[in-house]
C-alpha cells in the first residue's frame, strides 16, 4: 500500500466520525471503552458526548455485559476496544448476553488483521469473523475503508440486533465514494467480469482491485465484489457470480478456517460448486513487523490474488 | 403493584413454591433442586414486598428489574412468577420439554424474566448497564441481582463489583446466595475466598449480612439497602442449599439432580408438616 493515489485514512477513523454523527441525531447512542478510549476513536465521541461515554477499565467481559444491560433498557450501546479482546476474550458473554438475547449492542473491535503492525501476535486479530458468524442473530461487518467504516456505523445503528463492526488500525486506502449506497447484507459489485470472481473485505478490497488491474493487462477479466458483510452474506450475489464466471477467489486478512472464504465456499458448496481458492492466513498467528512487510510475508498482496485467480480459472473444465 | 402481605402469609407462600419446585423438577426428570431450594424466601421477599412490578404489564418501563444470575436456579423464579400471574400456572409443568418457555435456563421472552442467564457470572454487569441506563433516564428504578456464592468465582463478577463502585450505582442491589455449596464440594474447600464480607467491602461495596430464610430479616436487609446513597449495596444472605427437604438440605449431590417420585412424595409431606407449623 506504499504508492497510492488514494487517501490513506485508518477505517477506525470513518468509525469515529460516524459515532460523533450519530450522537448528535440518536440520544439513545452509549460509547463505552475498556481503556482503550483513544485507539479505538470513542475519545472523539466521549469528547462531544461525556454523559453518554462510559469507560469501564480493561475489563471486556464485563463491557460486553454493561452494553448488554443497556440494551435491555432501550439504548444503542457501541462497546470498543481492540478486535482480539473484543471477540475473543468476551466471547461468551457476547454469546450468552447479547447473541442469545438477541440484543441491540453494537460490538467494535479496532486493530483487526496483521495491518496492527508492529504489536505482533497478541494484538493482530485474525479470528473475529469466524468466532461472530457462528453466533446466531449476529451480523459482522468488515468495511473496506474509512468512508465505508463511516456507513457501517451509522447502519449499525440504525439496525436492530448484534452486530460486530471490524476496524483497522493503519492508513488503507479510501477507495468507496461518498455517494456509493452502504447496505448491510448486500455485497457491492466494484468491477464486472466474466472470467472469474474475486470477493474481498476489508484491507484486501484494495489489494484486489491492484490485482485486477494485472489480471487486465495478462487479458483477464475479473469481477470484484466487496463482501463487506460476511454475515449474513448476500447469497444470490455469490451464486450469481459463481454461475456468470465459473471460477472464484475470496480475499481476507484473517484466517481461512472459518472466515470470509469458508462462508463463500459454504454457500457455493450447497449450491453451486466452482473452483475456488482462497487468499488468506493460513493457520498461522501474525508477528511483529511493518504492515507492508506482513502483508508480502503473509501472502496477502495484489500478486498473491493474481496467482489464485489464475489458479483458479485453471481449475475450471 | 407490590402486594403486602403479611409475614405468616409469605411464610406459607414459600412453602407452596417448593412444592412447585420439586413437582416441576420431578415432572422434568432433571434440573437444579439445591440451589432452587436456597433462594425461595429472597425471591418472595422480592417480588411480594420490596420490587415494583406488575404481572399484567410485565414490560412496564417503570418498574424494578430482577436478574437471575444463577440461572440454574429458575425453577424457582418460574413457580414465584407463575404465583404472581406472569404467566398461567399449567406451564410450570412443561419445564425443560421440547417448545417450552420455560426453558432449562431462563430466556426472555418468557414474561417476567428479564435476562437469558445460565453461564455463571454475566448477571451483574447487565446490572450495571441497567443501573446507568436507569441514570441517564433520571429514572428510580432499582436493579436486583441474585448471585451464587460460587458463582463469584468468576473473575468478570469482580470487574462488575468494580464497575458499580466506580459509578456509585446505589440503584443496584447484589445478592449473595450464601449456601457455601457448589458443584464440586463446599465452597471452601473448591477454592477458598477467604474473608468473603471483606471482600464485597474493599470493592467498595454496602455489605449487609442477613438470614436467607428469615422473612422479616430479608425485609430488613431490602428496606436498608434502599436507603444507601452513593455506594452498592450487596446482601449476603446466609442459606442452605436444599432448604426445606431434610434429605436434599446441604447435600452436594443435590445440585443437579431431580428428585425422584417417591423422593418427590416423601418431600411434600414434610414441607406439609411445615405448613401446619406455621
Ligand atoms: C460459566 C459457567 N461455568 C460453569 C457452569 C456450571 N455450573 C452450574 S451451577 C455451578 C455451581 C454454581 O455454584 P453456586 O453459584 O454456589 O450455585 P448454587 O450453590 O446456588 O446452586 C456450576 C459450576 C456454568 N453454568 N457456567
Ligand atoms: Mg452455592
Amino acid at each position: 500500500m506504499s504508492e497510492t493515489k488514494y487517501k490513506m485514512i485508518p477505517t477506525r477513523d470513518g468509525f469515529g466520525h460516524g459515532l460523533v454523527e450519530l450522537g448528535k441525531v440518536n440520544k439513545d447512542v452509549v460509547v463505552l471503552s475498556a481503556d482503550l478510549t483513544e485507539s479505538t476513536r470513542a475519545n472523539w465521541f466521549k469528547k462531544e458526548f461525556p454523559d453518554r461515554f462510559f469507560g469501564l477499565g480493561v475489563a471486556e467481559q464485563d463491557m460486553i455485559g454493561v452494553a448488554a444491560g443497556f440494551a435491555l433498557m432501550g439504548k444503542t450501546p457501541f462497546a470498543c476496544t481492540f478486535g482480539v479482546f473484543a471477540s475473543g476474550r468476551a466471547w461468551d458473554q457476547i454469546r450468552v448476553s447479547v447473541a442469545y438475547m438477541n440484543l441491540n449492542v453494537k460490538i467494535v473491535g479496532t486493530h483487526g488483521g496483521i495491518s496492527v503492525g508492529p504489536d505482533g501476535a497478541t494484538h493482530q486479530a485474525l479470528e473475529e469473523i469466524s468466532l461472530m458468524r457462528i453466533l446466531p442473530n449476529m451480523t459482522m461487518i468488515v468495511p473496506c475503508d474509512a468512508l465505508e467504516a463511516k456507513k457501517a456505523t451509522i447502519s449499525a445503528a440504525n439496525h436492530k440486533g448484534p452486530v460486530y463492526i471490524r476496524l483497522g488500525r493503519s492508513g488503507a486506502p479510501v477507495i468507496t465514494k461518498e455517494e456509493d449506497v452502504f447496505k448491510i447484507g448486500k455485497a457491492s459489485l466494484l468491477k464486472d467480469g466474466k472470467d472469474v470472481t474475486i470477493f474481498a473485505c476489508g484491507t484486501m478490497v484494495y489489494e484486489s482491485l491492484m490485482a485486477c488491474e494485472t489480471l487486465s493487462k495478462e487479458g483477464i477479466n475479473a469481477r470484484l465484489i466487496n463482501m463487506h458483510t460476511p454475515k449474513p452474506i448476500d447469497k444470490d450475489c455469490i451464486i450469481k457470480a459463481a454461475k456468470e464466471t465459473g471460477a472464484v477467489v475470496t480475499a481476507e486478512e484473517h484466517t481461512i478456517a472459518g472466515g470470509l472464504g469458508s462462508a463463500i465456499s459454504e454457500v457455493l458448496a450447497e449450491n453451486c460448486p466452482v473452483p475456488i481458492k482462497f487468499v488468506g492466513v493460513r493457520d498461522k498467528f501474525g508477528q511483529s513487523g511493518e504492515p507492508e512487510e506482513l502483508f508480502e510475508y503473509f501472502g496477502l498482496k495484489a500478486k498473491n490474488i493474481v496467482q489464485a485467480a489464475k489458479d483458479a480459472i485453471a481449475m475450471k473444465r | 403493584m407490590a402486594q403486602i402481605l403479611d409475614i405468616k402469609e409469605l411464610k406459607k407462600k414459600a412453602v407452596g413454591i417448593r412444592k412447585d419446585v420439586l413437582k416441576m423438577l420431578t415432572m422434568a426428570g432433571s434440573g437444579h433442586t439445591g440451589g432452587s431450594l436456597s433462594i425461595v424466601e429472597i425471591l418472595i421477599v422480592l417480588y411480594y414486598r420490596e420490587m415494583r412490578n406488575d404481572p399484567k404489564a410485565p414490560k412496564w418501563p417503570g418498574r424494578d428489574r430482577f436478574l437471575l444470575s444463577k440461572g440454574h436456579a429458575c425453577p424457582a423464579l418460574y413457580a414465584v412468577l407463575a404465583e404472581k400471574g406472569y404467566f398461567n400456572k399449567e406451564d410450570l409443568w412443561g419445564l425443560r420439554k421440547l417448545g417450552s418457555k420455560l426453558q432449562g435456563h431462563p430466556q426472555i421472552g418468557l414474561a417476567g424474566i428479564e435476562i437469558s442467564s445460565g453461564s455463571l457470572g454475566q448477571g451483574l454487569s447487565i446490572a450495571n448497564g441497567m443501573a446507568l441506563a436507569a441514570r441517564l433516564d433520571k429514572s428510580d428504578t432499582r436493579i436486583y441481582c441474585l448471585m451464587g456464592d460460587g458463582e463469584t468465582n468468576e473473575g468478570q463478577v469482580w470487574e462488575a463489583a468494580m464497575t458499580a463502585s466506580h459509578y456509585k450505582l446505589d440503584s443496584l442491589c447484589a445478592i449473595i446466595d450464601y449456601n457455601k455449596l457448589q458443584i464440586d464440594g463446599f465452597c471452601c474447600e473448591v477454592k477458598d475466598m477467604g474473608a468473603y464480607l471483606d471482600k464485597w467491602k474493599d470493592f467498595g461495596w454496602n455489605v449487609i449480612e442477613t438470614d436467607g430464610h428469615d422473612i422479616e430479616k430479608l425485609i430488613n436487609a431490602f428496606d436498608k439497602a434502599k436507603t444507601v446513597k452513593g455506594i452498592p449495596t450487596v446482601i449476603v444472605a446466609h442459606t442452605i442449599k436444599g432448604k426445606g427437604v431434610s434429605f436434599v438440605e446441604n447435600k452436594v449431590e443435590w445440585h443437579g439432580i431431580a428428585p425422584k417420585k417417591e423422593e418427590y412424595e416423601k418431600a411434600v409431606k414434610e414441607l406439609d408438616e411445615e405448613l401446619k407449623k406455621i
